[in-house]
């Protein structure tokens, strides 16, 4: 059970989260330009890195706001939470590595 | 005897089918826990941005602020203000809706906010005795210790895994506000939640 500090609400368990997959995947400027495939690129294809994600989730359960969260997807280690408004926070893969090597025994 | 000719005496409240089983439901002794149904209060929705001159308008006819973080509740007079999120939150009143409804409108003036009346969205069951946070505890995910959950506060959280509105009056009194539709289911839970606490004995075996 992951348990994520919604900020506004604090810590909660998982249940009462909804995932919104990967964050910060910008509406194209102008859709009627895209080809074919890159409309595809913009609505099926997302990244699936081994380590931190950032990626959106709604405390549906709560206060029905939608947020942003650095997850570390080895670890499930939830390294930021930040708002719509906030820039993605700097977490670079040796942070998350390093959390990483501090999780294996 | 309700007056059936009126809107007010043909309304049924989501738990009033249930009023002899919540009644009969309640357990006494060392660890005790009573149901009851509080129908038919007043609740007005209120989403604004906080700080703005409509904020400020609806704060002036409430006579009190908006709370301006989770949990809190601020109360003045006949309305009570939870918090529901940063923009967001829910007037709980003895006033009419119709009367609050205006008044906050009038308050809002030109301003850019939403004020509707939910009255019909939620009921209140009111949980009191020695052993309602034990009783909540089994269905809740929510740290229910008094260190994270004050007295006076409210919190949108589930309750046997439906969404409610949980309202800490005191340590022994806790309201939890379930969406009508999910009243009964929530009640029934709740019934037999509260049976472990009973009593052991001839006088518990004889009830069951």
């Amino acid at each position: 059970m992951l348990q994520i500090k919604c900020p506004w609400c604090g810590l909660r368990d998982e249940t009462e989260y909804k995932y919104g997959g990967q964050a910060h995947v910008a509406h194209p400027e102008d859709p009627a330009v895209l080809t074919d495939e890159e409309w595809a690129e913009y609505l099926f294809f997302r990244d699936n890195p081994k380590g931190p994600f950032a990626e959106r989730w709604v405390h549906g359960g709560g206060c029905r706001r939608w947020f942003n969260v650095v997850r570390d997807t080895r670890t499930y280690e939830v390294l930021a939470v930040y708002t719509n408004n906030e820039p993605r926070p700097e977490i670079s893969l040796a942070l998350g590595s390093v959390a990483a090597a501090g999780g294996t025994p | 005897m309700a007056d059936l000719t009126t809107l007010q005496g043909l309304r049924r409240s989501p738990l009033q089918d249930m009023a002899a089983e919540l009644r009969d439901g309640a357990v006494p002794g060392e660890r005790s826990v009573a149901l009851r149904e509080e129908p038919f209060l007043t609740m007005v929705s209120i989403r604004v941005e906080p700080g703005s001159e409509a904020a400020r308008g609806i704060e002036a006819v409430l006579g009190t602020g908006l709370p301006q973080q989770c949990g809190e509740v601020s109360a003045q007079g006949a309305h009570t203000v939870l918090w529901l999120g940063p923009d967001e939150w829910l007037v709980v009143s003895s006033t009419t809706p119709e009367t609050l409804v205006g008044e906050l409108l009038a308050g809002v003036g030109d301003g850019r906010a939403q004020v509707v009346d939910v009255s019909a969205n939620r009921t209140v069951l009111e949980l009191s005795g020695s052993a309602v946070r034990d009783v909540l505890e089994k269905g809740c995910p929510t740290d229910l210790h008094p260190r994270a959950f004050a007295d006076g506060t409210a919190i949108t959280t589930t309750l046997a895994r439906v969404p409610v509105l949980l309202w800490k009056v005191d340590a022994t009194r806790f309201r939890v506000l379930p969406r009508a539709s999910l009243a009964q289911y929530v009640a029934a839970w709740l019934l037999d939640a509260v049976q472990e606490f009973a009593p052991a004995g001839p006088s518990a075996q004889a009830g069951a």
